[in-house]
């Protein structure tokens, strides 16, 4: 169980409180107008963000003054996921060991999983030699490697076709549903939330609400969401 | 946007640092001050010299920084043979050893330099290379290759996929200075300037030998004067008080002015890029070559008397090479150290006072800075025994501003670019530094090194004031001149501006490799 407790922060005009509970395994879409602070929640979650008030528990344990790297969390950021000047496979190593002194076994690990998302032979290849699809992959194969109970997704796939965005979206479904993973998943596609995540936190107001199941919410929004989606 | 309390924990490195070296800098100062037992009021001879050194400093700046803006954009923007070359020696005057640099300027402009000997043969009148104008060239044969370097990394970090989205906008070259370039320059050209300025403000050895007298006297060389010619303490460490106060005047006005670029990261694709056609080819190539041929002459000039030597320098002269080349390794490893501590952490915190530390040296003068110590160290230790140790020191502090100029924006942009991802890996300690910072960071921190090896290796202050029987290669130099072995010091300039020269190029070259 992922519990928000009457988070709140403010910087300069912005906003935003969360008091919400996601329990382990579900799958929540966060969805609300640009700048209403979607990025922000999962800064708070990922431990980028210090709440001015309140705390962030995991299955009771207290981890708000938790360093970002000791969290049960993984992230998907929009861009950056990757460092330009490391290969492929040391990229998905440093989900094993953040000093890369990978032994053996871990090696094969690496290579598998890298296969596994359908990189094999290009584990050598820099970012700048893969293209935008193969660099999510990479990405997805660290998140898959590291297997934390929580996966925070800040629209990771934006930029990716339609394709491309159903493949990766079919990867996580399954890696998430063996491992009773938690996800939280920033997007601006209703179709995305429909398909992937069961339940919705909106965020509107300064506020996040508890999340709500996604197909009622989304076939009769209420005003602010409705404006939103068009 | 990081939890203050993590920032806290990880900072006391750099703050550390930051603390020792304001003690160092600002305790020197005070025991100046203190030997002087008050301070001693000033004549019309001093503001005078206070006037000149802000007027030369602002207009040496101006000229460096806005000369330059159309040699790095030119530089940015084409691509020719021998490019790689030309930017590794723009770093060349501003490393060149000072007392080198000024007998090819000499040797260029001066008397019987190749210029008047021109102007004799046409009948027109002569040029006289010293006074104000000699100050004002030499600092801008000194600065501006350091200003388009800087600029030029400033182009560089405009990362390419910028300029391809441009091109697939289709911007004239207007529109790409007004979205791309402008804000680029915006961020980059008050750093520049007042690093710039800053030089120019505590310049010592071009006033010494190009200018003086009451028209060209700067604050540095009032102070040297008042040391060594009348050792009046209370007038010097007056007068250094002045300098400092102009200094910290400059730097909180520029914190201002200073907005930081706010670019995205690139993904290191090789550049790919065409500069515009047309005259604008023709500027360029106008820019270059006359940036090239200011730059290169009065080295050459130097060469070509001092090269056919080498080869009889007596054994000595080759003592004092291997000496100052171990001396300048320790000093930009220091250097290398302290700096990078400082600028990460500066690139950390929002706290100003770090990075005011590190741009600290560029307020005090290695003359005060030496003569402090000297002061403070004199009566538990031999002058001889300091010489070497208090050298490398105070050679490594005044070369952190230059390496910090570099270090810290790239370390920032490392941050904002990686930082959330690296912490969201657990990446910490020697980890990160090994896989992130290091690879990251190798250029300006090659940059870093190379400055700090070359300015330690042609350095020609600190050393004067401790009698040594041990001398650096520039002291023997200035032996070498000060006994009119001209022909010998010409093959000494020779040799120390390559050893110069290639220490930088080690470093700068290690650095884009990496």
């Amino acid at each position: 169980m992922l519990d928000l407790e009457n988070l709140h922060v403010t910087r300069g005009n912005f906003t935003l409180q969360a008091n919400l509970s996601l329990p382990a395994g579900s799958r929540a879409a966060v969805i609300g107008p640009s700048g209403s602070g979607k990025s922000t929640l999962l800064a708070m979650i990922a431990g980028f963000l210090h709440p001015d008030q309140g705390r962030v528990r995991w299955n009771g344990e207290d981890i708000t003054n938790t360093a970002p790297g000791k969290r049960p969390v993984s992230v998907l950021f929009q861009d950056q996921n990757l460092f330009p000047h490391l290969s492929a496979a040391q990229n998905v190593g440093l989900g094993l060991r953040p000093d890369l002194r990978l032994n053996h076994a871990q090696k094969a690990r690496v290579g598998q999983v890298l296969a596994h998302v359908g990189l094999e032979g290009m584990e050598n290849r820099k970012p700048a030699n893969l293209s935008g699809g193969q660099q999510s992959r990479v990405a997805l194969a660290r998140v898959l490697l590291r297997a934390r109970p929580i996966l925070l997704l800040d629209e990771p796939f934006a930029a990716l076709g339609p394709a491309l965005k159903v493949e990766m979206l079919r990867l996580l479904d399954q890696f998430t549903t063996e491992n009773n993973t938690t996800v939280l998943m920033v997007t601006h596609d209703p179709d995305d939330a429909r398909a992937f995540t069961p339940s919705t936190i909106l965020i509107e107001h300064g506020a996040a609400h508890p999340p709500v199941p996604t197909e009622p919410l989304l076939d009769n929004p209420p005003p602010g969401l409705r404006a939103y989606l068009g | 946007m990081a939890a203050g309390i993590f920032a806290i924990r990880r900072d006391w490195g750099g703050g550390a640092v930051a603390a020792a070296l304001a003690a160092l800098i600002l305790g020197t100062l005070a025991a100046v001050a203190w030997q002087a037992r008050g301070l001693s009021g000033l004549g019309p001879w001093d503001w005078r010299a206070v006037w000149f050194t802000l007027w030369q400093a602002m207009l040496s700046a101006s000229l460096s920084a806005l000369l330059a803006i159309p040699v790095a954009r030119a530089l940015a923007r084409r691509r020719f043979p021998g490019r790689a070359l030309l930017v590794t020696l723009l770093g060349a005057p501003f490393i060149l050893p000072v007392i080198v640099a000024i007998m090819g300027l000499i040797s260029v402009f001066g008397r019987n330099g190749v210029l008047n000997d021109a102007f004799r043969a046409f009948g027109l009148p002569e040029i006289t290379i010293y006074g104000w104008q000699g100050v004002i060239l030499a600092h801008v044969f000194f600065n501006l290759p350091l200003s388009v370097r800087l600029i030029l990394q400033g182009w560089q970090s405009i990362p390419s996929e910028r300029f391809r989205l441009a091109a697939s906008l289709d911007f004239a070259p207007a529109d790409i200075a007004r979205h791309l370039e402008r804000p680029m320059l915006r961020a980059v050209l008050p750093g520049v300037w007042l690093a710039v300025f800053l030089v120019c403000l505590t310049s010592f050895a071009v006033a010494l030998t190009l200018g003086g007298g009451p028209r060209a006297t700067t604050v540095e060389l009032a102070i040297y004067q008042a040391f060594r010619f009348d050792f009046d303490l209370g007038r010097a460490a007056m007068l250094g008080l002045i300098q400092i106060a102009l200094c910290l005047a400059a730097m909180s006005l520029a914190r201002w002015i200073a907005i930081p670029a706010a670019f995205g990261a690139g993904l290191d694709q090789p550049d790919q890029l065409t500069g515009p056609r047309g005259w604008r080819r023709i500027t360029d190539t106008l820019a270059i070559t006359l940036a090239a041929v200011f730059l290169l002459w009065p080295m050459l000039a130097v060469t070509m008397r001092g090269l056919p030597r080498i080869p009889a320098l007596p054994a000595d002269v080759w003592d004092a090479a291997l000496r100052s080349v171990v001396m300048a390794l320790i000093s930009a490893a220091l250097a290398i150290t302290l700096s990078l501590v400082l600028a990460l952490s500066v690139a950390r915190s929002k706290s100003r006072l770090i990075e005011a530390a590190g741009m600290l040296p560029l307020v005090a003068s290695p003359l005060v800075l030496g003569t402090g110590l000297f002061i403070l160290l004199r009566g538990t230790l031999a002058p001889q025994s300091l010489a070497l140790p208090v050298t490398i020191a105070i050679n490594a502090i005044m070369a952190l501003p230059f390496g910090l100029r570099a270090l810290i924006p790239a370390a920032r942009d490392l941050r904002a670019d990686y930082g959330r991802l690296a912490d969201s890996l657990d990446m910490q300690g020697l980890a990160r530094l090994r896989l992130l910072t290091l690879p990251r960071l190798a250029r300006p921190i090659g940059f870093a090194g190379g400055l700090a090896a070359a300015l330690a290796m042609g350095d020609l202050g600190v050393i004067t004031l401790f009698p040594s029987d041990q001398p650096t290669l520039p002291l023997k130099l200035y032996q070498l001149m000060n006994s009119y072995r001209m022909a010998d010091a010409s093959a000494c300039a020779v040799l120390l501006m390559a050893i110069s020269f290639a220490l930088f190029w080690l470093f700068d070259r290690g650095g884009r490799l990496a």
